[in-house]
């Protein structure tokens, strides 16, 4: 996979570290102003995609493993977290957990099979297996449906703050998306995360290096898809509706397009990419239709015009690492 | 005079056929299915086969395999509806339109991305069908247009054990036609040849003096117009529609992965295979004909990981 070229890599430099860390500063103070000047239920789902996108692209920014079956995990979360929360009458982030497991579970399966084969296989395999869960969901009774789940309830977490109030629903989401998106950074700077990388960039090598890759694959694809899971759990309680079209392939689509259009491989790019791709869908509502088309067009786009999206190109422009 | 495509067979022929059950399942319902199986397999095969073609010369998963399909299916009813010409000239006109916006495609986009990783190639392919898809959408709306079958083969034969109609009978043989007739170019023709060399080492190949970037073009051209001849056989079964290839391209990739994209007859025995395993899931276990061959792609992967005919990778 050809990937953003880090312009630092010869000559490290304080700057490095640095202009992540102003990065992640100027982010957190944006999303803390931000529900003052925009809706908050918008400025929510959005952070639930944006989480959504950095497990994504953990797997293929790090691994090199391009998942076509990513819907699986967030749907499935969303239903387990809405059900939990609906029918059990659990609290919000037991329902949340609830779904969370869900998604490593469905990971830990659908990554053991998948890792069996390499390349294009691999995605093959990915959205197969997510189109049966689909179908399962479409079957299932406790999914609804075409109905979904709805009116999910919010409740109090820990029994005691009532997440109707959007401002501590809002605060949840925060904090839930800075927790999932300070430990995808940490598992990409651990020396496990090395060895991920060691293995997109070639992986015949690590194994020779003693590295059992397939081993590493998996345990990457079930982070991935945990974190995918947090996502979905969060954005049926958020939502308040869990829905077909959180499984369906459309949705796998669109992570892969957040991720692309905000940057394959850097830590900013996939939350860029999500609140462009969601204000655009916002926007273009009205024209109905249209929204795919433009999609696809993005999509050709960027694969052809800029594979490294927008913050790949920003940092390639100002030579820094984000 | 209509004798309309229905599977249910008509009154006064369903007495005349023998019944007869077989596991407790009557003999027409089983038959049909298995039909019906056939009839999917035929498209799963032309589908995985044109599929394999295009990865083997161009390293690109054709995402966009659905969309042409679907994009074959409008063809013959766009040149029904604007020129009156029907089916037995589309089947041959609209493959040729949309094989030429397959070279078009070629030529504008995937030729830049043959040199970087292959998961571009199915990212731009899968934009395109977006693109193919969403447009549709916006012409024709959600809802099945219909497509009549040509005259010629209306009606349908009484087989003693089951009602086979004509045009179903059509499919099976067009379609196992068509897929011997690429097995034979491509394993037994001097053309195939050069076409099985670019594969393996295309410097070489170019450095006999073979125009190879042409042959890619070409190539691809081929693969989408299987696909767009697939849509157009699949025009009067389904309903022509925007979104009859994107469920169908999913279930193909199962079955690339079940078959491996090595051998052409491995694509060939698959897709009709696996088509005829669905068809008798219908029968006897209908909750899961969505999903059996997702199931047994699951379980070729746990025990043959390389795929029935594939090699490893």
């Amino acid at each position: 996979m050809e990937r953003v070229v880090d312009p630092l890599a010869t000559k490290p430099s304080a700057l490095r570290t640095q202009s992540e860390t102003i990065a992640f500063v100027i982010m957190v103070a944006a999303l803390v102003i931000a529900p003052f000047l925009t809706y908050p239920l918008f400025l929510m789902q959005a952070m639930c995609f944006a989480l959504f996108a950095c497990a994504f692209n953990l797997l293929v920014g790090y691994v090199g493993l391009l998942s076509f079956g990513h819907a699986l995990y967030f749907g499935w979360a969303s239903y387990l977290s809405a059900h939990a929360a609906k029918v059990w009458g659990l609290t919000p982030e037991l329902a949340i957990l609830t779904g969370t497991a869900t998604a490593a579970i469905c990971g830990l399966v659908a990554g053991s099979l998948a890792i069996r084969r390499q390349g294009i296989y691999f995605s093959m395999i990915t959205l197969a297996l997510a189109q049966m869960m689909y179908f399962f969901a479409l079957q299932a009774k406790f999914t609804g449906g075409e109905d979904g789940i709805q009116a999910v309830p919010r409740g109090h977490l820990f029994g005691l703050i009532d997440l109707r109030n959007e401002m501590a629903m809002y605060a949840v989401v925060l904090v839930i998306f800075l927790a999932g998106f300070t430990f995808i950074y940490r598992i990409i700077h651990s020396p496990f995360g090395e060895v991920l990388k060691a293995i997109r960039e070639n992986e015949a090598r690590a194994t020779s290096l003693g590295y059992k890759t397939d081993r590493y694959k998996l345990v990457a694809f079930v982070l991935s898809a945990t974190l995918a899971g947090v996502a979905g759990a969060t954005k049926a309680i958020v939502l308040q509706l869990a829905s077909l079209t959180d499984v369906n392939w459309p949705m796998s689509g669109e992570v892969v397009l957040m991720t692309l259009v905000g940057g394959l491989g850097t830590i900013f790019g996939p939350m860029v990419g999500a609140f462009v791709i969601l204000v655009m869908q916002f926007k273009l509502a009205p024209i109905g239709e249209w929204v795919l088309v433009i999609q696809g067009a993005i999509f050709v786009a960027c694969v052809l015009l800029f594979r490294r999206g927008i913050i790949g190109e920003l940092a390639n422009l100002l030579r820094i690492r984000l | 005079m209509a004798h309309d495509f229905v599977l249910a067979v008509p009154g006064h022929e369903r007495n005349r056929l023998v019944m007869f059950e077989i596991f407790g399942i009557p003999s027409q319902a089983l038959f049909g299915q298995l039909l019906i199986g056939l009839i999917n397999g035929s498209f799963y095969a032309l589908l995985s086969l044109g599929l394999a073609v295009i990865f083997g010369m161009l390293n690109i998963i054709n995402f966009s395999h659905g969309a042409q399909y679907m994009m074959g299916a409008f063809a013959a009813y766009l040149i029904l509806q604007h020129s009156g010409l029907g089916y037995w000239p589309a089947l041959i006109i609209a493959p040729i339109l949309v094989g030429i916006t397959g070279i078009i495609i070629e030529r504008l986009f995937l030729q830049w991305l043959y040199k970087l990783d292959h998961l571009y190639g199915l990212l731009l392919t899968f934009g395109l069908a977006l693109i193919f898809e969403g447009v549709a959408r916006n012409y024709f709306g959600s809802a099945g247009l219909p497509y009549t079958v040509p005259e010629s083969l209306q009606g349908g034969r009484n087989l003693g054990f089951m009602f086979l109609p004509n045009y179903r009978a059509w499919v099976i043989v067009a379609s196992l036609g068509v897929c011997f007739g690429t097995w034979f170019v491509i394993e037994r023709t001097r053309l195939g040849a050069y076409l099985r060399a670019a594969t393996e080492n295309p410097t070489l190949v170019r450095a006999f003096g073979i125009n190879v970037p042409r042959m890619i073009t070409l190539t691809y051209g081929f693969g989408v117009a299987l696909a767009a001849f697939a849509g157009v056989m699949a025009a009067p079964i389904y309903n022509v529609s925007p979104q009859m290839g994107s469920e169908l391209i999913i279930v193909v990739f199962a079955v690339v992965v079940i078959g491996g994209m090595g051998s052409i007859l491995g694509a060939i025995i698959t897709g009709f295979g696996l088509g005829v395993i669905e068809g008798l899931t219908k029968v006897f276990f209908p909750e899961a004909s969505n999903t059996v061959i997702f199931v047994i792609m699951a379980i070729v992967l746990l025990v043959r990981p390389a795929g029935l005919f594939g090699r490893r990778g």
